[in-house]
């Protein structure tokens, strides 16, 4: 009948597209696909991180792109008006460079011509830029594009209480002396509290670190684990810097301060001392603290992405084609930060590769806790059939591939410009350690440390992933 | 609460040594419902009921607990313990009923209540920190239990609350709680909760001091979220307690300024006595001291304040003894049970599962209903004819959630999320895809046809129609329709959040799996759910309506409306006759009289009905319209009754016969024609059950719960005393007063009951 028809059409079809791919993977030489333009990486750099409050302390969200972007400028050479777009990520907004994209782009002297928009996704806002550019590229609307991150916990909107703003603003439109004094005498004392930038997930109203000492409980993370892996972090970063890899950096002449060329968050120390912490958010028995978790940081990244055609044309020798990426959400309240879990399958898959063929894996590191539950629940089989529909588990990355100079935890994580640093880092570690391809997994989490209140609210629980291919040396 | 066996001391200890023998074998000891774990120096005991959904304090568990106690206290390697219910979303959720049903005499139920004393009086005064590590429903004896030990961890689980709902059951907490709760949460606080019965959540319960830990709970994980929350909060009970045993964690907390200011004024005997003076007069004038076991809680804090834990204990005891053997308590443990059963689907599953849900008429009975069901994940969809209906409407049910946001019982995201299920309209899109409707459109049988035909017209072929009507048959609403079998009657009461009854009316023609899936979607929507056959005011309304009708006789009688509100609420009814007359709506009790007149004739007679209608004439409709047999003013709490009713009664003016007029006699009146009702609507088959006739009385009408419905208030009354009091009113008002034959039956043979 028709039905055992189609039903035999799709088996066929089925065993023709398998074999296809086992074609595929055997050859494993380019992921390039046909009809797909090739899109390239030629540079990548960044701002020294520094802890919030440190030398940064007195300039503007805008001050730093733009000092990320000078940098790139200053790099690749790039003419000016050569560039299509500009795009950056930013998560905590400066309310008078709402657009941090046009304001640096114009302020680091690129053409007034090119326009430039600023995006925002949580920590991974700036992987959102860069893919933004991918797709402009990709639908032949661009041939060049910058994309970037900035963040600034230096200096973060506070606002006037609601009640005020609305007394400020009804005053505002009174005519007459009378009803302005009225409006003025209305004023109470609950009027004058500030509002602090939402240090809760609006969703669920649970602070980021809360959020993720629940997720390290509930994958049984001790806080030995994490402090351990905090330490990692930090010895690597450490490591990376004196041997003069962390490459990204550019330096950076903070107006009336001194010239900035360095990271100033990297701090190796021992378990005991790390043990001496209390825990910051969830009293008295939580496991995150202090020193495993990131810290509040001010930064910002910059990158070139054109079409390969372009870039050779124009004479660059790129850094790393890019190659797929993908998001995924899960539950805000209880997987918010999975997503590395979530993601990874899903853009090997698509890119028809297994995670042994990755030789390079960079993870956003939010909190220590948080790197090992995904680490644990990539490596739990009931996890992967209960919660994604999966027949056997992720597999966990090896850890002689993973974060190897450093990450989050150590380097510093200014939430929008994180993405960024981990593409670059990826593509210089691909060229460094003669990898072929390399993968980039950030979950959207927001940064914390213990002593502040000013904490990173989160939109969306995603994750991207990149694959990134380094072939092209021996391809050129 | 309390144990039933009864060992001597000797017997206990050897009882002791026995246990400590066998544990020298092996190192756990495993009951059915108790077992306990050494990890390190940390005895952890978990309990778990294999048989019920529910810990329960039964004999069985209070033997297999009392018995790895005793091992944990003599097993040197243990320092402390932690008590830990391996049962998801419940701790210990109370005594076991039957346990305190099966007792003979009040004198066994103190022996339990004394019993119970002792068990936690040892946990209070153990040697070894027992840590409590409570994890869902954690009330009445559940409650008692933990307040003995040394220290409680809860978690942040909406499943977990604690009380101590006796109250409720006309009991009082009889292990302790009376003198225990005081001293930990302070007086106020104490009465607040044993004297409500309410459920306190467990971030309140820290606040107030009777938890001291909160523990968070957890996501997806390497197991389950259930399991994992409690593996996690076992994990941190451990350490707490070890923290304990090395004084790392203090067990008396730094008292608070403000602690220290009301411990200080506590301190005052002539504060404490205002304070029993306030809360006494508080019960006695919401209970009109129906209801004995507030007074009796009242009476223990007092002793055990005043005169000592020894006179404190016993008088809990005893009280606890002679409260248990009460005609209150029977009728609310009969209403609990019966609840219970009113909350079973016993038409089975449906066949279809209702994922859309569409309702006609936003008004306030069509938005309650969507209310109440948008939540539940049914996609709702309300439809009205007017946008400022359809506005109204979307209003109260936004506000409904809103105030649960304001009272934090939900997040403001939660509240959008919810109400992103609800599609509010004036047509019929998206009713192809509808699995149920209800309508909530006018009560005309006219508007009802015409509104079925439109619907039938729209809907997939499988899809419900309910009728949200308090009279109208539903034979003849299904009159019209072209497929009967799929007609059924939803009678939900006004405020439809508030009121838990609902009432399914079915026909002959209504097809089981209808009932089944009307009956499922009323459960989802939380309601106690009695199920009744077709005929004129079904059940409720019909029990109603005579009631209503000797209400306005009495007023013609001359006995003014807050004299008639003082007799019914001073019998048990929440709310007055005259009050429940405006509530629902005069005009709609009009309309009710009259139709239930035409079709029952002379025995619903009584009241001339032209009094209501007159009333409605002048706009009278009671508080919806301002006025009613009172005047209602907004923000005003303090009401009048309404002058301009005098004229009309002194209009229908009727005498009062002096020997059937005393207070007694016309709460009696009133009650009588009630109850006489309801027994002739089990007679005729209209009502399946006496259970399901008594939930109905007290849930949808307000009949004195302390009576526990009119089946249940029949079998304590004396059917033939009854009897005897409407054979005295029917000889001066007729056939309105004639028992029913199988109230007669019952009178005349004194072992028939309708509650065994």
């Amino acid at each position: 009948s028709w039905r055992f028809f189609f039903l035999s059409f799709r088996k066929i079809y089925t065993i023709l597209k398998n074999s296809l791919l086992i074609i595929q993977t055997k050859s494993k030489k380019t992921l390039a696909r046909p009809n797909v333009k090739n899109i390239v990486l030629v540079e990548g750099v960044r701002t020294p991180f520094l802890l919030s409050g440190t030398t940064y302390s007195d300039l503007m969200p805008h001050d730093l792109a733009r000092a990320a972007l000078q940098g790139l400028l200053h790099r690749t050479a790039i003419p000016k008006d050569v560039v299509d777009y500009i795009i950056y990520g930013t998560v905590i907004q400066e309310v008078k460079t709402s657009n941090v994209a046009r304001e640096a782009a114009l302020g680091a002297g690129f053409s007034d011509k090119i326009p430039s928009h600023t995006v925002t996704m949580a920590c991974i806002s700036s992987n959102q830029a860069m893919t933004s550019a991918v797709g402009l590229i990709a639908a032949g609307q661009c041939d060049a594009v910058v994309a970037g991150g900035v963040e600034f916990m230096s200096d973060v909107p506070i606002r006037h209480s609601r009640k005020m703003r609305k007394t400020m603003l009804s005053l505002n439109k009174a005519k007459t002396l009378g009803q302005r004094l009225s409006l003025l005498g209305s004023i109470r004392l609950a009027h004058l509290s500030p509002e602090l930038p939402a240090v809760a997930e609006f969703s669920t109203s649970e602070t980021m670190g809360h959020s993720a000492d629940r997720l390290a409980a509930a994958f049984g993370v001790s806080r030995v684990e994490q402090d351990e892996f905090a330490l990692r972090s930090h010895s690597l970063a450490k490591k990376a810097q004196d041997a003069g890899l962390l490459q990204d950096v550019i330096s950076f002449k903070v107006p009336g301060r001194d010239i900035v060329s360095q990271d100033n968050g990297i701090r190796p120390s021992s378990m005991e001392q790390m043990a001496k912490l209390k825990p910051a958010f969830i009293k008295p028995h939580g496991t995150v603290t202090a020193a495993n978790s990131s810290f509040l940081t001010d930064g910002a990244s910059a990158v070139l992405i054109m079409s390969e055609e372009k870039a050779l044309a124009m004479g660059y020798k790129p850094k790393a084609y890019l190659r797929d990426f993908v998001y995924v959400s899960q539950d805000p309240k209880d997987q918010l930060l999975l997503g590395p879990t979530y993601g990874t399958p899903k853009v090997l898959e698509r890119a028809g590769l297994t995670m042994s063929d990755i030789d390079v894996f960079e993870f956003h590191e939010a909190f220590a806790g948080q790197i090992m539950a995904n680490l644990k629940a990539m490596d739990s089989d009931w996890f992967a059939q209960t919660y994604m529909g999966r027949k056997s588990k992720v597999g966990t990355p090896p850890m002689d591939k993973f974060n190897l100079w450093g990450g989050s935890l150590s380097l510093g994580h200014p939430f929008g410009a994180t993405g960024c640093r981990l593409v670059t880092t990826v593509a210089h570690r691909l060229q460094k350690e003669g990898g072929q391809y390399g993968l980039v997994a950030a979950c959207a989490a927001g940064g914390q440390v213990s002593d502040t209140h000013v904490q990173h609210s989160l939109v969306v629980p995603a994750m991207i992933a990149f694959c990134t291919y380094a072939k092209h040396l021996y391809e050129l | 609460l309390l144990t039933k066996d009864r060992l001597r001391i000797g017997e206990l200890c050897c009882q002791i040594c026995l246990v400590t023998a066998c544990c020298l074998l092996c190192p756990y000891l495993a009951g059915t419902h108790v077992n306990y774990e050494v990890k390190g120096d940390v005895a952890v005991v978990r309990i778990n009921d294999p048989n019920s959904k529910v810990n329960t304090l039964s004999i069985q568990m209070q033997k297999e607990l009392t018995d790895v106690m005793n091992e944990v206290w003599s097993n040197n390697a243990v320092q402390s313990a932690v008590l830990i219910s391996t049962k998801p979303g419940c701790f210990i959720a109370g005594a076991d009923i039957n346990m305190i049903e099966g007792c003979k005499t009040a004198e066994e139920v103190t022996q339990l209540s004394q019993e119970g004393q002792n068990i936690f009086e040892k946990i209070e005064k153990s040697p070894k920190p027992i840590v409590a590590a409570i994890n869902g429903s954690c009330l009445g004896a559940g409650l008692e239990f933990v307040i003995a030990c040394q220290y409680r961890i809860a978690t942040k689980s909406k499943k977990t609350v604690l009380g101590t709902p006796e109250v409720m059951l006309g009991l009082l907490p009889g292990a302790g709680g009376t003198q225990r709760l005081p001293k930990m949460v302070g007086l106020p606080s104490a009465f607040d909760m044993m004297l409500t019965g309410r459920n306190i959540r467990a971030d309140k319960a820290k606040k107030m001091g009777l938890v001291h830990q909160l523990v968070d709970t957890l996501g997806p994980g390497l197991k389950s979220p259930e399991e994992r929350t409690i593996e996690y909060l076992e994990e941190i009970a451990i350490e707490c307690a070890r923290g304990i045993v090395n004084k790392k964690i203090p067990l008396s907390k730094e008292k608070g300024m403000m602690q220290k200011l009301q411990d200080y004024i506590m301190s005052f005997e002539m504060v404490r006595n205002q304070i029993y003076k306030t809360v006494h007069g508080k019960v006695m004038k919401q209970s009109k001291g129906l209801y004995p076991a507030p007074l009796k809680i009242i009476e223990c804090v007092k002793a055990g304040i005043e005169q000592g834990p020894i006179p404190g204990y016993l008088a809990e005891s005893q009280n606890f003894g002679q409260l248990a053997k009460t005609t209150e308590s029977h009728a609310l443990i009969g209403l609990y049970h019966g609840q219970v059963t009113c909350k079973k689907n016993r038409f089975g599953a449906p066949q279809k599962e209702v994922k859309t849900l569409a309702i006609l008429g936003a008004g306030l009975m069509g938005a309650g209903i969507a209310q109440v069901t948008v939540d539940k994940g049914v996609h709702t969809i309300l439809k009205d004819t007017t946008v400022s209906g359809l506005a109204r409407g979307e209003q109260q049910v936004f506000k409904g959630f809103n105030d649960k946001t304001k009272k934090r019982n939900i997040t403001s995201f939660e509240r959008d999320s919810i109400l992103s299920n609800l599609t509010g309209q004036l047509d019929y899109s998206g009713f192809e895809k509808a699995d149920m409707v209800i309508e909530a459109v006018f009560e005309d049988i006219n508007i009802k046809h015409k509104v079925l035909k439109e619907i039938e017209a729209v809907i997939p072929p499988h899809c419900i129609f309910a009728s949200n009507t308090s009279a109208l048959p539903i034979k003849e609403i299904a009159a019209a329709s072209k497929r009967p079998d799929k007609v059924i009657g939803m009678h939900y009461f006004s405020p439809v959040d508030k009121m838990q009854l609902l009432e399914i009316i079915t026909t002959e023609q209504t097809s089981k799996d209808t009932t089944a899936s009307a009956v499922a979607v009323g459960l989802k929507q939380g309601k106690v759910i009695i199920v009744v056959g077709d005929g004129p005011g079904f059940y409720t309304t019909r029990c109603l309506a005579p009631m209503l009708a000797e209400a306005v006789r009495v007023l013609q009688e001359g006995v003014d409306p807050k004299k008639l509100d003082a007799l019914t609420t001073g019998f048990g009814f929440p709310v007055g006759a005259a009050t429940l007359a405006d509530e629902v709506g005069l005009d709609v009790a009009a309309h009710v009289a009259e139709d239930l007149g035409k079709a029952f004739g002379s025995r619903f007679g009584g009241g001339n009905v032209e009094v209501l209608k007159t009333m409605v004439d002048m706009g009278f409709k009671g508080r919806k319209s301002g006025k009613g047999c009172y005047v209602y003013q907004p923000g005003l709490k303090v009401r009048d009754v309404n002058p301009d009713i005098e004229e009309i009664l002194e209009k229908y003016k009727m005498t009062p016969n002096p020997a059937v007029s005393s207070d007694s006699d016309v709460q009696y009146r009133l009650v009588s024609r009630f109850v006489n009702e309801a027994v002739l609507c089990l007679q005729e088959g209209i009502l399946s059950s006496p259970v399901e006739g008594d939930i109905g009385a007290v849930f949808g009408l307000g009949f004195p719960p302390c009576l526990g419905g009119p089946f249940r208030f029949v079998d304590a009354f004396g059917a033939d005393k009854l009897v005897e009091k409407m054979r005295r009113y029917e000889e001066v008002y007729g056939n309105q007063f004639t028992p029913c034959q199988l109230l007669l039956d019952h009178a005349n043979d004194s072992s028939k009951k309708f509650h065994k």
